[in-house]
């Protein structure tokens, strides 16, 4: 046994059951399409360390979307397949699983979300299901851990079934005789869940609650955000780290190579960590200080809706209006990842079905849907020169999104596909499970940015050490001055902007710019081209020649926009 | 009396008689457990032509107005 494959329909706990079998941390949350490529992990079985494979979720072996076709290759892999059923909704499930015995594989059945049929009044005869698919079958539930043990013990009874291929009318007729046999349904009467459930689904109330979770979405992630710079952050760099970096400064003499590039400018005799543009400094202080609060508060925020199974509520509250813009609702949920980290939403785009929908989506996300990190520092520079100057950043890019998105869906051939997908019930989130999301994340965000920001804040003081800024500041400035109204050393924050948003942005303090080309240097660097991680993404999933005309796109809007904002300013 | 998806009012229920359109679309509806002789039930309708929110065995699905028009329902009474 080398290969166990984890399969079955979408948003069934394939993911919480990967995480509970090989204690690898990964995404779960309660909407389909969390896994869009597969994950592996090392689990233990007594000497043997067989790989387990998280394969994304998939209704049938014949593919309909990308992810799908993941599910498919992996198939031929795998040595063992545990298939997780949604006891819930065992009659659907059952066709994957009809589908997997027939394709000769050992197979062990994990009946998931067990705790769940309890409170829907549905009774399910484990022993009986094992009978008549001659396969192992284990109640489980993902979330808890229950009966992962049992599944583990059982994994080696596991052996292919010889049955020939029958015809789909032949499957579901069999699976009709199975569920009668094996489940019995009690009346139940609905929980409050429940009751919520239908309310937010229906146009007019949900509507109204969708408006007021945004909103309170984003009062608590900036409230909270604020508090923890507040509170946390900003104490910790000016009475800790400040003197320490001042001591530091002193050793090594001001005015040397070596002081302007760890340590950076000093203030009045001080440091100021938006000014100093030091590797240690404001190095440090971007990605820890301005950016990891509102990283923490957005993904605690996101984790809850997730996981409680709001996201696809929105998505088809917001189908109709998304139609206009090329796409169906779904593609909220790579939109909604993207304002967290524009890669993750990159990646997420796979769960579209069509090459136009993507391009439009991944098109729009990288102009008008800035990162946290970026918004961070835009809150931190803009916002202190008043609340109505983020208003014109942010309601900019908001316009931005809904114009592009109709032209392109003007201009590009084909229409836009209609949304087909499972709502699941929302579920009280596990208060550990959401900790541990975050954590994940923010920790994701650490390791990958913080070397990413440190390289940007020594880049910048090598490219102005070698002159290399002044000579494209003049190559560039009939854009920058002529166009936008820049002063032309803000050529350097666009070039810092392909490798980090977060320090591009910061980059435009220390030029002691005057509000009006504040908001148009923040909202072009917002717009003109993705960051160079995401672009990586991109390319991989829309192709190379695809990404070039997006590029293209996103240059153009930032000529434009820019433009536009300096004459009407 | 056959109607469609989009005539049947959010509360009702009605048996799935006949799935219309293209082998592509009545597969994937098919795998999602929608398909003739089941009980489907209308969760909401959304303006405007907008998504048709579904019951089916214990399963909630959002489908498009379009796809919607092509699963034809028989009402009791």
């Amino acid at each position: 046994m080398k290969k166990i494959l984890l399969m079955g329909n979408p948003n069934v706990g394939k993911s919480a059951i990967f995480s509970r079998l090989t204690g690898a941390r990964i995404i779960v949350s309660n909407y389909p399409g969390t896994t869009v490529e597969f994950t592996q992990g090392k689990m233990k079985i007594g000497d043997e360390r067989p790989i387990v494979i998280d394969v994304p979720g998939t209704y049938t072996f014949e593919p309909s979307s990308k992810a799908e076709e993941v599910a498919v290759k992996m198939l031929t892999e795998g040595d063992l397949v545990i298939n997780v059923v949604n006891s819930t909704n065992l009659e659907r499930n059952l066709y994957l699983t009809l589908e997997l015995l027939e394709k000769n594989v050992p197979v062990v059945i994990a009946l998931n979300m067990w705790d769940e049929t309890k409170h829907q009044g549905i009774n399910i005869d484990a022993r009986k299901l094992e009978k008549e698919l001659g396969v192992p079958v284990i109640p489980t539930c993902g979330l808890t851990g229950e009966g992962i043990k049992e599944l583990i013990s059982r994994l080696r009874e596991a052996k292919p079934i010889v049955s020939g291929i029958s015809s789909d009318t032949d499957k579901w007729k069999r699976i009709g005789e199975i569920v009668e046999s094996v489940q019995k349904l009690t009346h139940h009467h609905h929980t409050l869940l429940q009751r919520l459930e239908d309310v937010s689904i229906q146009p007019a109330s949900g509507l109204l609650i969708a408006a007021t979770v945004i909103y309170g979405a984003f009062w608590v992630i900036r409230t909270l955000g604020e508090g923890l710079i507040a509170r946390v952050f900003e104490p910790l760099f000016q009475n800790i780290w400040a003197p320490l970096m001042l001591k530091l400064g002193g050793l090594l003499g001001e005015d040397t190579f070596l002081h302007d590039v760890l340590i950076g400018k000093l203030t009045d005799g001080s440091i100021d960590f938006t000014m100093a543009f030091g590797v240690l400094t404001t190095g440090f202080f971007v990605p820890i200080g301005m950016v990891l609060p509102y990283i923490i508060s957005f993904y605690l925020v996101l984790g809850l809706l997730e996981d409680f199974g709001y996201l696809p509520r929105l998505a088809v509250l917001v189908d109709n209006f998304m139609h206009h813009l090329g796409l169906h609702g779904f593609a909220i949920i790579p939109l909604m990842l993207g304002i967290g980290c524009n890669v993750p939403g990159a990646l997420a785009i796979r769960i579209l079905e069509e090459r136009r929908e993507k391009f439009i989506a991944a098109t729009l996300m990288a102009v008008s849907v800035p990162c946290m990190a970026q918004i961070a520092m835009i809150i931190g520079l803009v916002g202190e020169r008043g609340g109505q100057y983020l208003g014109i950043v942010f309601g900019t890019l908001f316009a931005l999104f809904i114009i592009k998105g109709i032209i392109m869906n003007k201009l590009l051939k084909g229409a836009s596909p209609e949304i087909l997908v499972e709502i699941p019930p929302y579920r009280i989130p596990q208060f550990s499970a959401v900790l541990k999301k975050l954590w994940m994340r923010s920790a994701w965000f650490l390791k990958e940015a913080v070397p990413y920001v440190l390289l940007g804040v020594l880049f910048v003081n090598i490219l102005y050490a070698l002159n290399i800024i002044d000579f494209l500041s003049k190559i560039f400035s009939p854009i920058l001055t002529g166009l936008w109204g820049l002063p032309k050393e803000a050529i350097s924050a666009l070039i810092i902007g392909f490798l980090r948003k977060d320090v591009a942005v910061g980059m435009l303090g220390p030029l002691n710019l005057t509000t009006k080309q504040l908001v148009i240097g923040s909202t072009v660097l917002a717009v003109y081209f993705p960051c160079i991680a995401t672009f990586v993404v991109l390319v991989k999933e829309l192709g190379i020649k695809d990404m070039l005309k997006s590029a293209a796109i996103m240059m153009f809007a930032a000529l434009v926009v820019g433009t536009l904002l300096n004459i009407i300013l | 009396m056959l109607i469609d998806l989009t005539q049947l009012k959010p509360g009702e229920a009605g048996i799935i008689k006949e799935l219309r359109g293209g082998f592509g679309f009545t597969k994937r509806i098919y795998n999602m457990g929608i398909r003739e002789g089941k009980l489907i039930k209308k969760v909401s309708s959304h303006f405007w032509r907008g998504p048709q929110t579904i019951e089916i065995d214990n399963a909630r699905i959002a489908i498009g107005f379009g796809m919607a028009g092509k699963i034809f329902i028989e009402v009791n009474g």
